[in-house]
């Protein structure tokens, strides 16, 4: 990427975020229901109208919709994403604590499907046509077609009330109880993913180098994995990135069934209650996670494959 | 006869055509089928195990999980239907109107859509149905403004393509209104793709359908949703496995024959794609 590509694309960026920060703000202010009044009978007693004013004053709930839209955004750039309503801290405080368990709730998940899914699409490719890859075919199939919250579930019960290895109740983040909501992810993205695989070293296999190699009586293993693993592994770097970007905004359904004390769970907990700064500052931290990732992404391209630098 | 051919041609086709009649049969003759009323709450018969009376037994409320299990077809295949036939003709309408006309509206379509690209689409829909409140409507609403831009990208990129033949350009020198050639020319040379795309989309949209249900961001109690009837069940886990069961066996079967519906239908229409 020239630093005109570059330049251009942190323009587009700053853009969409824009454009995301507006509209999520714009949504709390459409949805029905008062902040002030949620935010005073969380605390559990009736609030009185000239309470609700006070607090509305307070909150900055009085003003235009714009004033109220800069001021929160004269916030975020200073680092301060207001009060949660809900757990009373910082927001900026609460997201960061969420993170990391979702973000090694991430990286477990993404490490488990490429264990599972890289030789199964390999082996699926190469045998194209015959049972193995008929069978990974069907279990991929499979895969899809299962909601992740049911083989969550069904995972639950066998491991935590049947065998009783884990616990059921859940909420801590070390390493045994980190496997079940891992797996289920992985189970989940795995199908996808040993699809793409396959797609990609298929691709690959019919291109002209490894009938060359052929003729020339290189070894077949040799071809694979000297030629076409190499070849094949760019895409499915893309794919990836962008797996890890959904990761960390799609872990909302495994965390609420194990419990898992991360960014989802609390979103979830976040939206029941409309706890909106907590919302907003959520939804615009998975927006600026999702495009560095992206955007790494596509840098890790230059090294990847030294022809795009020719080409520009 | 012509049909009765086709159908014979094309076997896996004609199989899951089937079983996908059968389960929108169900879904339409529930209340002959259910054994029982879902909705009923018989309160000493709280959480049965399944027997000779309640055959997958029953809820914390005593309803019968089996009529719960056979009325959450109706549920589910209505709005995934609604769900799909509001994101395919909203986003190839879009699409058409953005590759067609191009300038001003294709650019900031096109803006909208690489908006909403930019994001884990399960989080906006969450925020979106989350903040509208929970129900079966904004649920569909919060995923349709997720997923409309897949079909317009696609509809507009095959316009664009439309457009520059000669075919378009002789229906323009003869004087063709501009309702005319989109009605007549444009739309017929790309429903195929489209059609392939939305049969393709109905498995997996109705996962993300009962995945904002099972959040509590869907179909609300009382409902009968899968879904929602397995988040109901996840409290009784240790005590009562069946309530998670037979709703999640009931998802799995009708996703995986839409799935194969749209994959032979996609075999048939367009078999470029593989």
């Amino acid at each position: 990427m020239s630093k005109k590509q570059m330049g251009k694309r942190f323009l587009q960026i700053l853009i969409v975020l824009m454009g995301i920060s507006f509209f999520t703000f714009g949504l709390t202010y459409l949805s029905p229901g008062d902040p002030a009044e949620i935010m005073l009978s969380e605390c559990g007693n009736l609030p009185t109208p000239e309470l609700l004013e006070q607090t509305r004053a307070e909150l900055g709930l009085d003003k235009p919709f714009l004033v109220q839209y800069t001021t929160w955004l004269k916030g975020v750039l200073t680092g301060d994403m207001g009060t949660s309503y809900s757990f009373k801290v910082p927001v900026v405080q609460k997201l960061s604590s969420c993170f990391w368990p979702t973000l090694k709730l991430a990286w477990m998940s993404l490490l488990i499907m490429v264990v599972i899914s890289i030789p199964l699409g390999i082996l699926s490719a190469v045998y194209q046509n015959q049972w193995p890859d008929y069978l990974v075919r069907a279990v991929t199939f499979l895969g899809v077609s299962v909601p992740s919250f049911w083989i969550g579930l069904i995972l639950l019960s066998i491991f935590g009330v049947t065998l009783r290895w884990v616990s059921v109740s859940g909420g801590s983040t070390d390493m045994k109880s980190l496997i079940l909501p891992a797996v289920t992810l992985a189970i989940a993205m795995s199908a996808k993913y040993t699809r793409q695989v396959r797609i990609a070293v298929l691709d690959e296999l019919r291109q002209d180098y490894v009938t060359g190699a052929r003729m020339r009586g290189a070894k077949e293993g040799t071809i694979l994995w000297k030629h076409v693993l190499p070849n094949a592994m760019l895409p499915l770097v893309t794919l990836l990135g962008l797996s890890l970007g959904s990761l960390l905004g799609g872990t909302a359904v495994v965390e609420i069934i194990y419990n898992w004390p991360g960014m989802g769970s609390m979103a979830v907990k976040a939206i029941s209650c409309r706890d909106y700064p907590l919302v907003q500052g959520y939804v615009l931290w998975i927006a600026i996670l999702y495009m560095v990732i992206n955007l790494l992404v596509d840098l890790s391209y230059n090294f990847l494959d030294p022809r795009l630098k020719e080409e520009r | 006869m012509k049909g009765l051919k086709f159908l014979a041609q094309h076997k896996q086709f004609t199989l899951f055509l089937i079983l996908a009649l059968a389960a929108v049969a169900v879904a339409v003759f529930a209340p002959w089928i259910a054994p029982k009323d879902p909705y009923d709450a018989v309160m000493t018969d709280s959480l049965q195990a399944p027997g000779d009376d309640y055959l997958c037994g029953t809820d914390k409320m005593g309803r019968d999980v089996l009529s719960r299990v056979i009325y959450g077809t109706r549920t589910s295949l209505i709005m995934t239907l609604c769900l799909v036939a509001v994101i395919f003709v909203l986003g190839t309408l879009v699409g058409i109107l953005a590759g067609y006309f191009g300038g001003v509206m294709d650019a900031v379509i096109m803006r909208i859509a690489d908006m909403c690209i930019s994001f884990p689409g399960l989080v906006l829909a969450i925020a979106i149905a989350g903040m509208l409140g929970p129900n079966m409507v904004n649920a569909v609403i919060a995923i349709s403004a997720v997923s409309w831009t897949k079909y317009a990208r696609l509809s507009r990129s095959m316009v664009l393509k439309i457009r520059k033949c000669q075919y378009i350009e002789a229906a323009v020198s003869t004087g063709t209104t501009t309702g005319n050639i989109l009605l007549k020319y444009v739309v017929p040379n790309m429903i195929t793709t489209m059609v392939v795309t939305a049969a393709t989309d109905m498995g997996s949209m109705m996962l993300e359908l009962a995945s904002l249900s099972f959040l509590g961001f869907g179909a609300t109690a009382p409902t009968p949703e899968w879904g929602l009837m397995l988040n109901e069940g996840r409290t009784y886990i240790a005590k009562a496995p069946w309530l998670m069961i037979y709703p999640g066996i009931a998802i799995v079967i009708v996703v995986i024959i839409f799935n194969m519906l749209g994959d032979s239908l996609r075999d048939i229409l367009d078999p470029r794609q593989e």
